[in-house]
């Protein structure tokens, strides 16, 4: 089985972008199922000892399953919080799993494609992650893994309610499937409440993917389904990829339009961006990840390689806190911890060239001021 | 019409259920947004409004007060009180114990009430038989005991039918 040193020295194709085939828009998409062992008590409801029970029954199925081959496997109390804290931000497990002790384990395929927490919420939650708009390439991953389960567990599963979960807002399919998109250019003209709302009269939700509510950092959203029962995979697979597509299509338009109307304040703001990440010595979370966006905003409107993405996207994991103190190695108060997430970004982007608008770079345009100046 | 909130012009106009009744807020541009009224995950603003906790937000449990008592679950001793307490059941067959009750807070959470998504094949085809077999010989009882024997007559064919299906296929 796979360390977890080795899982955190070695993060997934879709972490840091480099999977090949690049969308600059949606960076990723999950899909998530949960299923329940039939007549055992729900893990929030279980007393220690079933839960411990239900996991020992669960775990050995669950890493003997071929695509878990040489995986990472890992009961939650076993791991320092900090060490949880990782694989939050990774996104290999929960929030809520991160807060379970004894009768919780993690299991992860070597790629980190594929993750199952063993009593969250639910007895299991199997998720697949995939880069771009790639829905359905990660159900399939994670239906793999359903129905070779199938065969050794007796799931949950009633008639009319489909597969039965903790929560009745997940049962029928007991599918969620969501995907990151980054949206500059819609929230640069304003245009993004106004998508977002006729989005979410689709019955599908949106939020900002860092931060609380409403807040949306380094302007990345997910949208997901909300409706679970009544439909089959397909038809809400369908529908997220044709809204996740449309949105993807405004936000393109958004950006073609901004740069036609205002160049100045695209170059303006892409420029900042850079000056800021390139020499900030003190550099809070939510400064970074908006520069970061900017950045990768340049990327797309091809101010910077396309190699820088892959840069911006690794950093978006390595600059949350719990990737810091890892980095440190020691606990760090806020204010060490802006000082190194700016030391980390600076390392990074050190060889980074200075970005080209309009076939000039800045320093061009300073060193050959346009030719009606040079006339007087 | 004016904002509820500040009285200024009103351009928002925010429409919810509330166990089953239709409560309507109207808003300014201003107040829509610092309520976050664009925002679906953000429902505190109909229950500031309407100074009730009994709002459930799309997709979200309706927290009402708590029945003191209650059936509990043969199967794990969770209770519909719990439930509402915490927006979670106890175990799978807590569904079958508080079916209607569960079935009432579907409506709205979801696009329909009857699965259409993958059914487990194998061992799990066997349960659904049996689960469809176990509501029908409850319908044949219920059949009997009203005199309603034509109905029940249609119910025991039924039966027959999906048991001898059984029969066949093994």
């Amino acid at each position: 089985m796979m360390r977890f040193s080795t899982l955190i020295k070695h993060p997934a194709d879709w972490m840091t972008g480099e999977s090949g085939d690049v969308d600059t828009i949606v960076l990723t998409s999950r899909i998530r199922l949960a299923r329940n062992l039939r007549g055992e008590p729900f893990p929030g409801w279980a007393t220690k000892e079933r839960r411990v029970e239900i996991l020992e029954r669960l775990k050995p199925e669950v890493e003997g399953l071929s695509q878990m081959k040489d995986g990472f496997s890992q009961e939650l109390d076993g791991l320092s919080s900090l060490q949880k804290q990782v694989l939050v931000e990774r996104h290999l497990i929960s929030r809520e799993q991160a807060a379970c002790g004894e009768g919780s384990a993690a299991v992860v395929n070597r790629k980190q494609t594929l993750s199952l927490m063993i009593n969250e919420e639910d007895h299991l939650r199997m998720q697949a992650i995939r880069p771009g708009l790639a829905l359905t390439e990660a159900y399939e991953i994670v239906s793999e893994a359903d129905q070779e389960l199938e065969e050794s567990v007796e799931f949950a599963f009633d008639h009319d309610l489909g597969y039965i979960s903790a929560c009745p807002t997940n049962l029928g399919t007991g599918m969620r499937a969501s995907s990151m998109l980054h949206l500059p250019g819609l929230v640069l003209s304003d245009q993004i409440g106004q998508v977002l709302q006729a989005v979410g009269k689709l019955q599908l939700a949106v939020r900002g993917f860092f931060g609380e509510g409403t807040e949306s950092l380094g302007n990345l959203f997910q949208i997901s389904n909300q409706s679970t029962l009544g439909e089959s995979e397909e038809t809400i697979l369908r529908r997220l990829e044709r809204v996740i597509g449309q949105v993807a299509g405004h936000e393109r338009n958004a950006r073609g339009k901004l740069l036609e109307d205002d160049p100045e304040m695209v170059f303006d703001r892409v420029g900042r961006a850079y000056g800021t990440l390139r020499h900030a010595h003190i550099i809070p979370s939510k400064e970074a990840l908006n520069h970061l966006s900017l950045l990768r905003l340049g990327v797309e409107l091809g101010f910077f390689s396309v190699e820088t993405l892959r840069i911006c996207d690794a950093l978006l994991m390595e600059i949350q806190p719990a990737h810091l103190q890892l980095h440190a190695g020691t606990k760090l108060t806020p204010e060490q911890r802006d000082a190194i997430r700016a030391e980390i970004i600076r390392t990074r982007l050190q060889s980074l060239d200075a970005p080209v608008m309009n076939g000039h770079t800045a320093d061009e345009k300073r060193a050959d001021p346009p030719e009606d100046l040079t006339e007087l | 019409m004016d904002c509820d909130f500040c009285g200024s012009k009103a351009t928002v106009f925010l429409t919810q259920l509330v166990e089953g009744e239709m409560k309507k807020l109207c808003l300014c541009e201003k107040c829509a947004t610092e309520k976050g009224v664009t925002d679906p995950t953000g429902f505190s603003l109909a229950d500031e409004v309407l100074g009730g906790s009994k709002v459930a937000a799309p997709g979200q449990l309706v927290a009402a007060t708590p029945v003191e008592q209650g059936p509990e679950c043969p199967n794990c001793g969770f209770t519909f009180a719990k439930f509402q307490q915490v927006g979670r059941l106890g175990c799978s067959i807590c569904y079958d114990t508080f079916r209607d009750d569960i079935v009432r807070r579907l409506k709205g959470m979801h696009k329909g009430m009857t699965h259409a998504g993958r059914v487990p094949e194998g061992l799990m085809a066997a349960y659904e038989r049996e689960q469809r077999l176990g509501r029908l010989t409850e319908r044949l009882s219920e059949a009997i005991a009203s005199e309603n024997y034509e109905e029940a007559a249609g119910l025991r064919d039924e039966i027959n039918e999906i048991e001898s299906a059984e029969v066949v296929e093994s």
